[in-house]
């Protein structure tokens, strides 16, 4: 079924309407993770942590691929599709690379001894960052979707919606990645 | 695929596109089962609903047995519960299976999901003028979703260790320990699944009610013409969408303890004289994240019956609704307050009596948007032309209770009179009056009064009516000697009060209790009966406008097909409240502003 289309063109997409309240939902979720965090924090029996150095290989792909896609985004605009379809390969290449260095620096921490177990600040270490990286994998089912879409499409499609909710929703996985590193460097 | 297939042809327009699914082919999947219709969708969170309502009624039932008729047996639960009911007396463990069950059933399958996912789907997009919701492909996931969080969650009363029955709130230890008591096994687990899916399922949905009344409205339809019931939807979305996901983490918190050895709420425990390895955890924090959703909540149960009662004492009053605006300001402020009032349910867990003293303060300044709205309603009736409806009367008898249960309310939220009463059957009574049973009133009401729009077809009368004042007056008796009993320090939970000297005097009263709560609940099939009937042999509706209401619903036809309007959406004109206004009974939003008429 199609979507209802308004004749009000000036207001906002509804779905990217849609997806800005999802985006806030998500950061209720986050707050909510966060703000426990903190309590705990204030705590006298806490112990801090230390995190392996691998995010940071993993902050540098995030912040990456937020540029191929915006480049991504501005090609689909000015219909390079070759352009555009080569960009969202690699978006979802550095957003692959981005979970696995996760994993990596999971195991790096369980390694160390820092199993679900142990410590409770690297307990939430492994649910904030899992929880994040369960994000970032569903923007990778769409943005694969997206690539299959843009290399075997018969049909020339050149509705814009899609690209730009889904530029909006990685561009968020990124920004909330650096809000939780910040965050976690701060309360360490 | 399917036999039935029907080919309707749907021309619809938005405005001046013509994008609509033109030519649409729908086959029996398609129009009952997976539709994206927002009125079938409807209707199927509606009969959802009302399944869960009568499964988690029953559950009441089978505990107030148990209450009311501590020594008898009775042999019937044997032949239905089999090892949960040993002859013919509830089992233990059972018992609170089934009250916690009650409890997670009807607060959020029943009056989240069926209040907010019938009204929200149906009333939305008819009143703004929109032909569905803004994603409907959205929206059918969200009932799916729904759908399997209810399997998951029925699942979990076959298992062999039975379902959860840590109480609706579960909190741990208690729930995060398996080997705490039967209830917290598997069952539990099940649980926090089950409302994990039921929390992703109310987001969607309440992403798509905020989109479509901020983006969708016709022509016309500012935000001062939006009928209250859209206002309340409105303001009851947001808080889901806020509140919501903070429960999701607590879940999910609470499901890494149990099966992955984390201990975010347990800390130094003994179980059966076994150290258990946990430490750093702390289980208030869970509190703290539980009731940060768990108070919206009860105004997400409130807020849609709140919008459906201003609309039909409006409507059957036949008088604007008074002070519209202030209508309008207290739904906000209700809704900021109750995102920081979460604490007063924590009054006795040792939180700082400082802090303490704060949410105190929050808590009793919702009387104020409360009492507003109270007012409003009242002088909404005040002198009106009043028709007393089914739905009239429902609409009524839900400021009543909300009037009884808002003004306890004032009691438990100061704290030092808390500490007295906290689990005890005072806060039963409490919150089941002002929100438990008015919330099912304002359901009532918009169920009979949109059953037309709904299948075309008015619900029997005399059945309404017994229906009504059986449960007016049952629900008075169940809970107003519950304050009573609350008083005297009876507490919640308990599974046999007749081992307690001091709560023997109240044995006559538990039994009183039980055999009104067992008519009520018969009363309930009633209208489940006229409901049902009504749905294939009702009074089929000859008029679009049986109310002569002015909001858009009854601009359409009587059975409007997937699209709502035929030809171009009404445009509209004026606020939805133009009652006996310049000698006429009703002036409807579509028709425009005369050279010569009043300003309301």
């Amino acid at each position: 079924m199609s979507i209802v289309v308004m004749d009000q063109r000036k207001k906002i997409h509804p779905h990217k309407f849609n997806m800005w309240m999802a985006i806030g939902s998500i950061m209720m979720m986050f707050a909510g993770f966060t703000s426990a965090f903190i309590i705990k924090r204030n705590q006298a029996d806490w112990v801090g942590f230390e995190l392996p150095g691998v995010f940071w290989v993993s902050t540098a792909a995030i912040l990456l691929s937020s540029l191929t896609i915006w480049l991504a985004e501005k090609a689909f605009e000015s219909r390079q599709m070759k352009r555009y379809r080569l960009l969202m390969a690699a978006t979802f290449v550095l957003g692959a690379l981005f979970v696995v260095l996760q994993v990596i620096g999971f195991k790096e921490m369980w390694a160390q001894g820092h199993t679900l177990s142990a410590n409770i600040s690297y307990q939430f270490l492994y649910v904030i960052i899992s929880i994040h990286a369960l994000h970032v994998l569903g923007g990778i089912v769409a943005l694969l979707f997206m690539s299959i879409r843009a290399f075997g499409s018969r049909v020339k499609n050149y509705n814009i919606v899609p690209v730009q909710l889904l530029s909006t929703y990685w561009h968020f996985v990124d920004i909330l990645w650096i809000y939780l590193l910040i965050f976690l460097l701060m309360i360490k | 695929m399917s036999s039935i297939a029907t080919s309707t042809d749907i021309h619809v327009q938005h405005g001046h596109d013509a994008h609509f699914g033109q030519h649409h082919h729908e086959t029996f999947l398609t129009k009952y089962i997976f539709s994206q219709d927002h009125k079938m969708i409807s209707k199927q969170y509606l009969i959802s609903g009302i399944v869960w309502a009568l499964i988690g009624g029953l559950f009441s039932v089978i505990f107030r047995l148990q209450l009311g008729f501590p020594e008898m047996t009775f042999p019937i639960l044997e032949d239905f519960l089999g090892k949960w009911a040993p002859g013919g007396r509830l089992d233990p463990e059972f018992y609170y299976a089934l009250v916690t069950m009650h409890g997670t059933i009807l607060i959020f399958f029943v009056l989240t999901a069926g209040l907010s996912g019938t009204f929200a789907n149906l009333l939305i997009p008819l009143q703004i003028g929109a032909r569905d919701m803004a994603s409907p492909f959205l929206n059918m996931l969200s009932y799916w979703i729904f759908f399997l969080a209810s399997v998951v969650m029925v699942s979990s009363l076959f298992v062999q260790t039975g379902p959860a029955s840590g109480g609706w709130t579960v909190y741990p230890p208690l729930s995060a320990l398996g080997d705490a008591m039967d209830g917290s096994k598997i069952g539990m687990d099940l649980w926090l699944i089950s409302m994990a899916l039921f929390i992703v399922s109310q987001l969607l949905a309440g992403l798509n009610y905020v989109t479509t009344i901020l983006n969708l409205r016709t022509k016309g339809m500012s935000m001062t013409r939006l009928p209250l019931t859209i206002w309340a939807l409105l303001f009851t979305a947001i808080l889901g969408i806020l509140s919501f996901p903070v429960l999701l983490s607590a879940a999910i918190l609470l499901l890494f303890d149990r099966n992955l050895g984390t201990s975010f709420f347990l800390s130094d425990i003994v179980v059966a004289g076994k150290i258990l390895p946990n430490e750093g955890g702390s289980a208030i924090l869970y509190q703290h994240l539980f009731w940060f959703l768990g108070h919206p909540e009860v105004y997400i149960i409130i807020l849609p019956s709140m919008g459906i009662v201003s609309e039909i004492l409006s409507v059957n009053s036949r008088k604007p609704i008074f002070g519209y605006l202030a209508m309008v300001g207290s739904l906000f402020v209700i809704c900021i307050l109750s995102l920081l009032v979460w604490a007063h349910h924590m009054f006795v867990t040792g939180l700082n009596p400082f802090l303490g003293g704060i949410f105190v303060l929050l808590t009793l300044l919702i009387a104020v948007p409360s009492a507003i709205k109270v007012f409003n309603w009242l002088t909404t009736l005040w002198r009106g032309n009043i028709r007393f409806t089914p739905a009239m009367l429902f609409a009524i008898g839900f400021v009543s209770m909300f009037i009884s249960g808002g003004l306890t309310g004032i009691f438990l939220g100061n704290s030092s009179l808390d500490i007295h009463l906290h689990d005890t059957y005072f806060n039963i009574a409490h919150f089941h009056i002002v929100m438990g049973v008015a919330a099912f009133f304002g359901m009532f009401a918009g169920v009979y009064h949109w059953f037309p729009k709904f299948f075309g077809r008015q619900m029997n009368n005399p059945m309404a009516y017994v229906h009504f004042w059986i449960t007016l007056i049952g629900a008075y008796l169940i809970f107003w000697p519950m304050h009573y009993e609350g008083f005297a320090g009876m507490p919640r939970r308990y599974y046999d009060y007749s081992n307690w000297e001091s709560f023997k005097m109240f044995a006559g009263l538990n039994e009183f209790i039980s055999i009104v709560a067992i008519i009520v609940f018969l009363t309930q099939i009633l209208f489940v009966v006229n409901f049902f009937y009504s749905m294939f042999k009702g009074r089929r509706e000859k008029s679009t406008n049986p109310w002569h209401a002015t909001t858009l619903e009854w601009t359409t036809p009587i059975n409007p097909g997937h699209g709502n309007w035929v030809g171009e959406i009404p445009e509209v004109h004026r606020w939805p409240y133009d009652y006996s206004k310049d000698g006429r009974e009703y002036i409807p939003q579509t028709e425009p502003i005369g050279p010569n008429e009043s300003h309301h």
